[in-house]
């Protein structure tokens, strides 16, 4: 067949499972699930090197509704079956879907390690600051005096900064978006694809059901660009609706400005996603004291475990021959029995 | 001076332990007298006992650090029960294994350790070589530090400390004397190890050459003996201790496979040697993966092995907890991956480096749900080879998790090894399903196989087969989540089916002695060498006594219940508190009884012996 040879452009709809999706109507989790299949045919891979292992959680479910190889595990552990998959077929594009929970509390410990090894991963973080699936508790990410049902006088705890852990555990891609705006979560998923190494993306998420004024105006297509700041390497961070914000640099604490009389263009921090140091400081900002950062933080070039991995392994067959089985058997004082 | 004269006492085996604090490098003098040993041609059984501190306060009784070594002209199976001679560094290690010593041995003491102060640290009221209690041994009091020092003196560049590290192969020396011994294996060995500290090497060759010398020249030494080579198969020898082979036996499945080794672990006492072995065999594709926790090293093998590769970890019991979820999991998807679980003293953190047996039904019950799982028990260090091998060919047949009980006592203890042809050992046949174009209805990845009830192995990378597996309940065939009464008991069934099953595939159980009659010991694991010393010895004295070692323990080899019905007497050694004689009651509702020790040491063979005499009277 002459068609064989010319590979067929896939389409979103190749990503559709046949699986009824049984999230919340309204539910956040609807608008990832869509950007990521239209992400998907253009990221460079075949359909069936693409992967998708989750945890556990409402966000969790979204392995069943992709028509790709998938996995929905247990509890917080997605990213070990993630690393063990990866380090076995390089080849593979795998991804991470978690939630601020199975991420950021259960799986806690792996989202640090995993960070920091750099194995060829993405992982994408819904971070809807509550419990869904269990009915509303709060989450690792819920705000200090957020009033769940499991604290109805106001959360104690100091809540998690998902960015701010992610780079101090050393990964190298940190970025975040928003379900609702889609354009943006589509092109920061692209990115995320594209990079090599572990890339981490948090989507603020929208629980319609247990946390729904959670992100307030970022979530309202008519306010959320006065609030957001979209980071785009090389320019002038400036936000708002009209053009007419900024953040400048006083001495180390960054500042919204006017753009105006006492403010130009020229005052303001101009974004550089090579910089650890400024990223550091982006990411200790938080919404809603701070308008939210959107886009690439941080981004890195730099060899992934499994190259080194790989290339020790080949070094490891040229020094000493490709493992021969007898040979290994008799890598030890031998003494012979006539 | 002239030498003395010499005497020769041909012996068929000797049990020699090597006894110091924990910095007294008493293991490595141990390892290198066996090595010595076993090229000789004896056959050999070595018991390292070690504390779990890296250094122990030293002169403590807790601090001692012991190697034990059996080797005979004939075949042996256990490091022995009462060592005939004695290497005490210190008060200490005097005071911990004079109660197994047996009565009239050779008992060779640093006597410049036997300080005030050490005496008191060790809990010994008067210095037990002044006084009466060593009277029923022959006592080689040496100063050993101050004639090593001697033997020393002339090397410039090490300071009195350093050269105190050497004392260990002071002692060497000596007993290669004693034993007539070559110490070619070990100067050879400490050329190698010390390419690059030429000063050591020749510290520790002088200390050995002038241990030996002494021995040559002390008039109390003159008694000699020898122990001929063993008359052991034909073929190469090495010496191989069951980390060593178990991670032999796992590279070996690997390649039988035509696939990478991937080993996800964490580090934890007993296993780690098995980490440690296979990290250095990164030509052979190993790919080892030290993981934050026993959690994640768990997850990624069922990672790994759904990617399509011999997926591994190791661990202990305290591991086995914390990876029982994930171990589930695999158990779920129902994806081959092999867990080699190396047992030591529990409950909790327990006895870090002592033998127990006591995680049989941890790993046969210890999940939530019912939750099946195929389990191999090595019984000797050689054998983990076998088992690692048996383990993997299983989980590719069952498509499942199999569990590898190996223990503290396989895993560090050693063995003369009659190295395999690896072109003589079978491959492993898997079978991942071909990539699939548009027409052929959609891919079934619980469709099972009839005939094992595995279901296929799908890898990603396989076109046309794009599924997703999952914890939650699940329909048969599609393996869509289904909370349908009926396909949970069906799959619930077929998941516990296909272990069942793997009987067809195991060989049937052996029994060493008569077929029928009055005693049947029933034993599984490292203790095998003691049991089936005893059972031989109470046979030779005209005793109706058999034994089964079972190295497959789920399932049963198939004739085992008709075996066990055989005897009047069912006694079931075990190391733990009875737990594979639980099994058996409750499978097979057979009266059977229970001997059992719970000392984190392996069962002696007069222990044993006392146990079947007790069992026939
Ligand atoms: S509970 Fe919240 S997060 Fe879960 S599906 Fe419903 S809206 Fe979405």
């Amino acid at each position: 067949m002459t068609t064989a040879n010319i590979p067929l452009k896939l389409t979103r709809k190749d990503f559709v499972s046949d699986q009824t999706v049984r999230w919340c109507p309204g539910c956040g989790d609807y608008s990832i699930l869509a950007q990521i299949q239209k992400t998907l045919p253009d990221i460079g891979y075949k359909k069936e090197d693409i992967v998708f292992i989750s945890g556990i959680g409402c966000s969790s479910r979204f392995p069943y509704y992709m028509d790709t190889y998938g996995i929905h595990s247990i509890h917080g552990r997605a990213p070990t079956l993630a690393s063990g998959l990866a380090i076995t077929n390089p080849n593979l594009s795998v991804w991470v879907i978690t939630g601020d929970g199975d991420g950021l509390s259960i799986g806690g410990n792996h989202f640090i390690h995993t960070m920091r090894r750099n194995i060829n991963l993405n992982v994408v973080l819904f971070n809807n600051r509550i419990y869904g699936l269990t009915k509303g508790q709060y989450s690792p990410t819920s705000r200090t005096g957020a009033k769940t049902k499991s604290s109805p006088m106001g959360s104690i705890e100091q809540p998690v900064n998902p960015v701010a852990l992610a780079l101090s555990s050393g990964a190298t891609f940190v970025s975040r978006s928003l379900d609702a705006h889609t354009k943006h979560l589509g092109e920061t998923l692209a990115k995320a694809a594209a990079h090599k190494g572990t890339s981490f993306v948090e989507v603020f998420q929208n629980c319609v059901i247990f946390n729904p004024n959670e992100w307030g105006p970022l979530e309202d297509r008519r306010q959320r660009d006065d609030h957001i700041i979209y980071l785009e390497h090389g320019k002038p961070m400036v936000f708002g609706k009209n053009h007419d914000k900024g953040i400048r640099l006083n001495g180390f604490m960054p500042e919204v400005v006017q753009l105006g009389d006492e403010f130009s263009v020229d005052d303001l921090i101009v974004h550089d996603e090579t910089s650890k140091q400024l990223a550091y400081t982006l990411s200790s900002l938080e919404y809603p004291d701070f308008p939210a950062f959107m886009g690439v933080l941080y981004q890195e070039e730099k060899p992934t475990y499994t190259e080194v991995l790989m290339d020790q392994i080949h070094t490891a067959q040229e020094t000493k021959g490709v493992g021969d089985l007898n040979t290994l058997y008799r890598s030890a004082d031998l003494w012979t029995v006539a | 001076m002239t030498k003395p004269t010499q005497t020769f006492e041909e012996v068929e085996s000797v049990i020699i332990r090597f006894a110091g604090d924990s910095g007294d490098g008493m293991q490595l003098t141990g390892t290198q007298f066996t090595n010595a040993a076993a090229v000789f041609g004896n056959d050999i059984s070595t018991m390292p006992d070690y504390p779990s501190e890296i250094r122990a306060p030293a002169g403590t009784l807790a601090g001692v650090s012991g190697f034990q070594v059996n080797l005979s002209s004939h075949d042996v199976l256990t490091p022995g029960d009462a060592p005939q001679v004695l290497v005490a560094m210190n008060p200490a290690a005097l005071k911990v294994s004079l109660p197994d010593m047996e009565s009239g041995g050779i008992i060779i003491v640093n006597t410049d350790a036997f300080t005030r102060s050490n005496l008191k640290k060790a809990g010994y009221e008067s210095n037990p070589l002044e006084d009466e209690s060593l009277s029923g041994f022959q006592v080689y009091p040496i100063p050993l530090t101050t004639v090593n020092r001697e033997a020393l003196a002339d090397i410039e560049g090490l300071s009195s400390k350093e050269k105190d590290r050497s004392q260990n192969f002071f002692a060497l020396g000596i007993v290669f004397w004693m034993f007539d011994r070559q110490m070619e294996t070990t100067t050879n060995w400490l050329k190698k190890k010390f390419a690059k500290r030429p000063i050591v090497i020749e510290a520790n060759s002088k200390a050995l050459l002038a241990g030996y010398h002494l021995g040559e020249t002390l008039e109390a030494f003159q008694r000699r003996y020898r122990i001929r080579p063993a008359s052991l198969a034909k073929g190469t020898y090495r010496k191989v201790t069951g980390n060593q082979a178990t991670a032999m036996g796992l590279v070996t499945a690997a390649r039988k496979m035509g696939k990478p080794l991937f080993y996800g672990t964490y580090p934890i006492t007993p296993a780690s040697d098995i980490l440690h072995a296979l990290a250095a065999l990164r030509h052979c594709d190993v790919r080892t993966f030290q993981a934050e926790d026993e959690i994640a090293a768990m997850g990624s093998v069922v990672g790994a092995s759904f990617g399509g590769a011999l997926a591994v970890t190791g661990t202990s019991g305290p591991g086995i907890a914390l990876k029982s979820e994930a171990m589930n999991l695999g158990i779920m998807l129902e994806l081959p991956m092999v867990i080699v679980d190396v047992q030591r003293g529990g409950p909790s953190t327990g006895l870090p480096t002592k033998v127990e047996q006591s995680d049989l039904l941890q790993v046969m019950y210890g999940r939530n749900g019912e939750s099946p799982i195929a389990v191999l028990s090595p019984q000797s260090p050689s054998d983990c080879f076998d088992i690692a091998y048996e383990a993997c060919r299983l989980a590719v047949r069952a498509m499942s998790p199999v569990a590898i009980l190996s223990d503290g006592f396989l895993a560090n203890s050693s063995e003369p090894w009659l190295i395999p042809d690896a072109d003589d050992i079978a491959p492993i046949e898997v079978n991942h399903p071909p990539a699939r174009t548009n027409g052929e209805g959609p891919f079934l990845p619980y469709k099972r196989d009839p005939e094992t009830l595995a279901r296929p192995w799908a890898i990603p990378g396989t076109k046309g087969l794009e599924h997703r597996l999952g914890g939650l309940a699940k329909a048969p065939e599609t393996g869509n989540v289904s909370y349908f009464p009926e396909h949970h008991e069906q799959m619930t069934a077929e998941r516990a089916g296909k272990i069942a099953r793997l009987a067809d595939a195991i060989p049937e159980q052996e029994v060493f002695g008569p077929e029928e009659g009055e005693l049947l010991m029933v034993s599984w694991g490292g203790t095998y060498g003691a049991v089936h010393t005893a059972v031989a010895n109470a046979q030779a004295e005209g005793k109706s006594v058999a034994h089964a070692h079972v190295r497959y323990l789920n399932p049963f080899p198939k004739n085992f219940e008709a075996l066990l019905k055989k005897y009047k007497k069912v006694v079931v050694a075990e190391l733990n508190g009875g737990q594979l004689a639980f099994l058996i009651r409750g499978k097979f509702a057979l009266d059977v009884q229970s001997f059992t020790k719970i000392q984190g040491q392996p069962f002696k063979i007069s222990e044993v012996a006392a146990q079947i005499e007790e069992a026939l009277s």
